[in-house]
């Protein structure tokens, strides 16, 4: 195959005695994983900033320089508003006096406490129900791939407002979701939609998976179907469950900056803030030019979002079953 | 065939009211529109007959049989034309929407031609040399185009083209919003494309990433297949290989989600409309949700919706005239 010079796996040298019989060492398949990802540089690459931004974020009060709703000093000392970068606030201040820099690890920690919690419940549903619905087949599955066929085609950001605009009007649902612009309320909102795509993920390869001589010889050798799921089906469906986690992420990250975007975010009232917030104050900087209100924030996020693009997408080639078949 | 396009024909008609009928409840849920109503006349939310009199009128009926009668009642005037009028205003909704779905459908159809026509030629271009810095490069591009979000690719380009450009060299390069200037009249083609420019542009970032990824993948899959190997071992030129055999069969799954793509594009440009203040189906449903403007909103998502359902419809008839490898029963 062509397609596996992109991705180089280390054949045995001719020369050596490992060519002769069988590999020195024999790989299990997650070495092989490990080694297809590790020899994706651009993921390499992208897990160490990700990682990077992840620890600069979490230590947020030490990394950041002022407060998320502090101004860099006070009114009365002068003009605080719409500063350019300078020294005191090294991309510049906002509308209010404060300073950019800080806001953005601020509003970044949100931002990614949203997609992570986002992702992890829509791949726990997603799991769930793809897996149930690939695996038993019949009318699960027709009425799961009907209902995401027509979700999935929809503009996202219109299911979204409408079935936040639902849950807002239902009296029980506040109870337990809350306030419609908390974070809470936020996340189970994106878990609500975000689990489809998932879902749809799993099944095919759950499908796949099970028409497999390995899960046929466990079915022949008396295996009951729970034990089928989690002791065969599960864990071959690893890799692809993480590659569906990490694309989560991103596209959580992306809902929650959308709805920020168009006023239906979570609450800045006390100062808080989100990427998405951010990039929405954005747009009322642009008509007088203030370029690093608008240049910071889309930059960051363009930055973010690329790392876990780009690890997805090693993910996603590191445990592609086409590829395993290419070593064999 | 035919038997196939019936049987789909006639699967389609059922989804439609199916989904109509969702898409009801879940705008009276989300829309509440007696309350929109209210809010939006506050002398006659005062009179309770009056207000009885609207939901008679509207069949705003609460409970389960309530929400049945109700969408009944719209499907019935919706059917004969009889549309209910908007909340805001007690306009007639369809010349608004008419002239929102001719807009999103120029400015869409015009994004989908730039940005597929240069996202296949990116994807066969990186296709015929696998593994090569052409590939990785493109590639890498098409994920960095992911990674940028209209909204950010909006605010951006309107920031340098507009505003640092203004400063640079005296007068912005590009229009940041609108059709036409504010007070124009008339139909300008070339003004209009001007006015066009940044829009396409900001959706067609995602189109090329998404279709030179597909055509890569799809056109991969032919050039490894064992009738290339065939075709290529009867003599023929390599470029006869490519342009007769690959590229045409390459084509077959792209054809199936250009069509799905096609179809979403009626709702879909909602956040480049947004920035740029466009006056398309997008900027039409963010109006109208603010206003809770049910009787505005279920005609939008009829059409969306129906859209979506008919070019489905026609990926999987594409889908079955082009490879004959599928079979229609």
């Amino acid at each position: 195959m062509r397609d596996a010079i992109s991705d180089p796996i280390e054949l045995p040298d001719p020369q050596s005695d490992a060519s002769i019989g069988v590999l020195k060492q024999s790989m299990s398949p997650k070495k092989m994983a490990l080694k297809r990802f590790v020899n994706h540089r651009a993921a390499l690459l992208s897990t160490i900033v990700l990682v990077m931004i992840i620890i600069f974020v979490a230590a947020a009060p030490i990394t950041t320089r002022y407060g998320v709703n502090e101004t860099i000093f006070p009114a009365s000392d002068g003009p605080n508003q719409n500063l350019a970068p300078f020294n005191l606030a090294w991309f510049g201040t906002d509308g209010n006096g404060r300073d950019l820099y800080s806001r953005i690890i601020y509003g970044a920690q949100i931002s990614m406490l949203i997609g992570l919690f986002t992702a992890i419940g829509s791949v726990l549903l997603g799991t769930l129900v793809g897996g149930l619905a690939g695996y038993k087949g019949g009318w699960l599955d027709d009425i799961l791939m009907r209902v995401t066929d027509i979700f999935l085609a929809l503009p996202l950001l219109v299911v979204l407002v409408i079935v936040r605009g639902m849950l807002k009007n239902v009296s029980w649902v506040s109870t337990i979701m809350g306030d419609p612009n908390s974070v809470r309320f936020l996340v189970i909102l994106l878990t609500i939609i975000g689990w489809m795509g998932v879902a749809r993920l799993i099944r095919g390869q759950v499908k796949q998976l099970k028409e497999r001589e390995f899960v046929e010889a466990a079915r022949a050798l008396g295996a009951t179907s729970k034990r089928i799921m989690f002791r065969h089906l599960l864990p071959n469906s690893v890799g692809q469950i993480m590659v569906a986690l990490t694309f989560a992420v991103v596209g959580a990250i992306a809902a929650e900056a959308t709805l920020s975007f168009f006023g239906y975010g979570p609450d800045a009232g006390s100062g808080m803030t989100s990427l998405g917030l951010l990039i929405r104050d954005s747009k009322r900087a642009v008509p007088p030019g203030y370029w690093w209100l608008v240049v910071f924030p889309g930059v960051f996020f363009i930055i973010l979002s690329l790392c876990i693009n780009f690890i997805g997408d090693g993910l996603r080639d590191a445990v592609d079953p086409k590829m395993q078949q290419d070593l064999k | 065939m035919l038997r196939f396009i019936v049987r789909r024909l006639l699967w389609a008609i059922p989804t439609l009211f199916i989904v109509t009928f969702v898409v009801y409840c879940a705008l009276r849920l989300a829309t509440n529109p007696l309350a929109s109503y209210a809010r939006a006349n506050p002398r006659i939310a005062k009179q309770p007959e009056k207000m009885a009199q609207y939901i008679e009128e509207n069949g705003l009926w609460p409970g389960i049989t309530g929400y049945i009668r109700g969408y009944f009642l719209w499907l019935r005037g919706f059917l004969t034309g009889n549309w209910q009028v908007s909340i805001k205003g007690s306009r007639p909704v369809w010349p608004n929407l008419k002239d929102a779905l001719i807009n999103t459908l120029r400015l869409g159809i015009m994004a989908s031609i730039v940005g597929i026509s240069i996202g296949l030629a990116l994807g066969i271009f990186a296709a015929l040399k696998p593994g090569r810095l052409r590939d990785t490069a493109v590639n890498t591009g098409a994920l960095i185009g992911f990674s940028i979000q209209p909204f950010i690719s909006a605010v951006l380009l309107q920031l340098f083209f507009a505003v640092q450009w203004a400063k640079w060299f005296g007068e912005p390069l590009l229009p940041t919003s609108g059709m036409y200037p504010p007070g124009h009249t008339g139909f300008d083609p070339v003004l209009m494309l001007k006015y066009m420019i940044l829009p396409v542009i900001v959706v067609s970032i995602q189109t090329v990433a998404a279709y030179s990824r597909y055509m890569r993948a799809s056109l991969l899959d032919v050039l490894n297949s064992d009738y290339l190997r065939t075709a290529r071992s009867k003599g023929i030129s390599e470029r006869r290989v490519l342009v007769k055999h690959a590229l045409r069969n390459a084509m077959v799954p792209i054809v199936t989600l250009a069509a799905l793509d096609v179809g979403a594009i009626v709702g879909g440009l909602i956040i480049s409309e947004a920035i740029f203040e466009y006056p398309g189906m997008g900027m039409f449903f963010l109006t109208a949700e603010s206003n809770g403007d049910f009787p505005e909103l279920m005609p939008w998502m009829v059409i969306v919706t129906s859209s979506v359902i008919l070019f489905n419809l026609l990926a999987d008839l594409a889908y079955a005239w082009l490879d004959p490898r599928i079979r229609l029963d």
